[in-house]
């Protein structure tokens, strides 16, 4: 097993920029998120949010500035902390060819974790999976989601990174997501989400960030004021243009 | 920690691969149809050319090898599964490793049914010196494959991938070529000549240790963005 | 550094100039007669060629392990010059070889050797041309393992060559070839650096660009 790192409680954007070629996609972004707190990336399409995403989830590096863990980088924490980042991306990352408890039962046994079997019977039995035993490549896209996203909690990581999470659910999936975003956000794990579906996560964030232009901007506080997470997005985005 | 996390790659590419069981089919497929066009290139007058059979079975290994290893890191690139890998808690080159063992137990059934396929086709006694044999494929696969996985990792992201990975290939693993061929020649011509073999075993052995600790070294530093 | 260029510039070009005479007033060579005289040039840029690859390895290796992107650039423009002076040296030599022995292509194990680390370099130069993103850190690792390769290759293809008949023949270097030789010799890598150092300019100019480019959208 991978010695278990102390966790952190924050997550840091320092000054981060990154370019590919000439395309300057995030420009000197900062942004600290804490345990405990939902925010959600908002943005028109290309806005670069995978982009930061995959920057949180070590995937890429930055162009310049940094990212902290709590106090650490990445470089000076080694792969354990690895360990407690989980990722929903927009490819789902498991296994077309293997069936759902295989898929979990792999990324659990690489994770290390002790009582793998209870673990997975028990994401399986959330995601609505538990009876299911052909090869993930048949499942709907919903089930796929389902199933990834419990694959992205499986370790119970401090920082839950997630790319669209509500794509192709449908309403009791939907809600049961909601559920588990609360639930995290009560354990105190640092939650960065993406998504365009402003209306699904109303009263569920705490934070809300536009990220245009390669630069961000942090909506009104969200306070449960008269105006819902729309108008504010629109307000901002129209501030900005 | 590190073979745990080799088991459990190797352990995963299996039991995908004995599912549909696709990339051991059609390498094995397309590895004999190599042998059977080479045949018809070099055989002549009902008699074998000398050393073509040494030099069929090579070129038949390092081609179906370049194939597996696309079609195995094709598998890797639908749903970003590598990434996945990557963002693990795992030493990366325990990754490489688990890929690498993935890729030779494919070639080694490949293997299984080319060797004595060349042996039948070409008269060629293949099995008289066993043991040096089945030192030479083992030494010369693995320096072929060690390579090759590295490179096809490396090139799951990027353009024109299937194109590139033998032009990348081949000319760095010519001195296994020509280690396998001539080690292989060595033991099947007239008048055996075991030393000859030996030294031509010894040199891939080196080439095996030199290029896998390379390939461990930089696997981490390329495959990060 | 720039200071130095437009004078080198000029030595190099004077001692290209003066290359041809210090080649015909040398001595024709026993066996070969006129014809051993591309030796001045062929060998030479097979030094090249092979100092550029190493160059280009080393290069790699810093950039690959310590992510400095002038070594890039130094690497980029070592890998081109290794497939032309590695192009140079595989013109001469079956033009020499094909008057001095009658073929084209003799498999000797230097031509051979040689030949291969020239297509390992054009593979380099294909994957960057057509890699596409990200493909800077892939063509490290692979003159990082062309340059490791040389041994490897030098020596099989030796070997592998024990079977053929050997027809090279050995040159003794009379002091009056000697210094033609040496001229030529020191001709070639000034050239080279020259080449190196232009090449370089021209990649860090073009990153300054980019970067200006970038600093623009602030």
């Amino acid at each position: 097993m991978p010695p278990r790192q102390p966790d952190f409680t924050s997550l840091s954007f320092v000054d981060v920029s990154r370019h590919f070629g000439r395309r300057r996609v995030l420009n000197r972004i900062s942004l600290c998120c804490e345990a405990g707190e939902v925010v959600a990336l908002l943005g028109p399409n290309g806005a670069g949010k995978s982009t930061l995403l995959s920057l949180a989830a070590t995937l890429l590096t930055p162009s310049s500035g940094e990212i902290r863990y709590g106090e650490q980088t990445m470089a000076a924490a080694g792969p354990g902390l690895r360990g407690r980042i989980g990722v929903l991306g927009h490819d789902l990352y498991v296994y077309p060819e293997l069936s759902a408890a295989e898929n979990l039962t792999f990324f659990g046994r690489l994770y290390g974790l002790a009582d793998v079997e209870a673990r997975v019977a028990a994401a399986l039995d959330r995601a609505g999976l538990a009876h299911r035993d052909d090869p993930v490549g048949r499942f709907s896209r919903g089930m796929r989601q389902r199933l990834a996203l419990e694959r992205a909690l499986l370790h119970e990581p401090r920082l839950v990174l997630l790319d669209e999470p509500f794509t192709g659910l449908d309403d009791a999936a939907t809600g049961m997501l909601r559920e588990r975003l609360g639930g995290l956000r009560q354990a105190g794990c640092i939650v960065l989400l993406t998504t365009h579906d402003l209306e699904t996560i109303e009263g569920l964030v705490d934070r809300a960030v536009l990220l245009r232009g390669a630069a961000l901007t942090v909506l009104d506080e969200l306070d449960g004021g008269p105006r819902s997470l729309r108008e504010r997005y629109r307000a901002a985005a129209e501030a900005r243009a | 920690m590190f073979l745990r996390t080799v088991w459990l790659v190797v352990r995963k590419d299996l039991l995908i691969e004995l599912r549909s069981r696709e990339i051991v089919y059609t390498t094995l497929f397309f590895a004999i149809s190599c042998v059977l066009v080479f045949a018809f290139g070099f055989v002549r007058d009902g008699r074998p050319v000398e050393d073509a059979a040494a030099g069929i079975l090579w070129i038949a290994i390092a081609f179906s090898g370049t194939l597996a290893l696309g079609r195995a890191f094709e598998r890797e690139r639908q749903s970003e599964t590598l990434r996945a890998l990557m963002m693990a808690p795992v030493d990366r080159p325990a990754l490489y490793v688990g890929k690498l063992a993935g890729v030779l137990l494919l070639l080694a059934v490949v293997e299984a049914v080319v060797v004595p396929l060349v042996a039948l086709m070409f008269q060629a006694p293949l099995f008289a010196h066993p043991l040096l044999m089945a030192g030479l494929l083992a030494t010369g696969t693995t320096g072929f494959a060690a390579v090759g996985t590295l490179f096809a990792a490396m090139l799951v992201r990027a353009r024109s991938r299937d194109v590139l990975l033998p032009i990348l290939l081949y000319p760095i693993t010519i001195p296994v070529i020509i280690g396998g061929v001539r080690g292989t020649a060595a033991l099947l011509q007239p008048d055996v000549d075991l030393p000859m073999a030996t030294v031509w075993l010894s040199m891939l052995a080196c080439f095996d240790v030199v290029f896998i600790t390379l390939a461990l070294w930089t696997f981490e530093p390329s495959m990060t963005e | 550094m720039k200071k130095l260029f437009l004078p080198a510039l000029v030595v190099i070009a004077a001692m290209f100039a003066w290359a041809p005479y210090a080649i015909d007033r040398a001595p024709y060579e026993s066996t070969m007669g006129l014809v051993q005289k591309i030796f001045y040039f062929h060998v030479p840029s097979w030094m090249v060629m092979f100092s550029s690859a190493l160059v280009c390895g080393t290069a790699s290796a810093v950039y690959l392990f310590g992510g400095r992107a002038a070594a890039d650039r130094v690497a980029q423009a070592a890998a081109e010059l290794t497939v032309l002076f590695g192009t140079i040296g595989l013109i001469t030599g079956p033009l020499w070889g094909r008057k001095a022995w009658g073929v084209w292509w003799q498999w000797d194990a230097r031509l051979t050797s040689a030949l291969v680390m020239w297509l390992i370099f054009v593979a380099y130069l294909l994957l960057r041309k057509y890699g596409g993103a990200g493909s800077e850190k892939l063509s490290a690792v692979v003159a990082l393992f062309g340059m490791a390769n040389v041994p490897f290759v030098y020596w099989s293809v030796n070997m592998w060559r024990t079977v053929h008949p050997k027809t090279t023949v050995v040159m003794t270097l009379q002091p009056e070839m000697g210094r033609p030789f040496l001229l030529c010799a020191l001709a070639f890598m000034g050239l080279y650096g020259l080449m190196l150092a232009a090449r370089v300019r021209l990649e860090r100019r073009r990153a300054e660009l980019e970067t200006l480019f970038l600093a623009l959208e602030d």
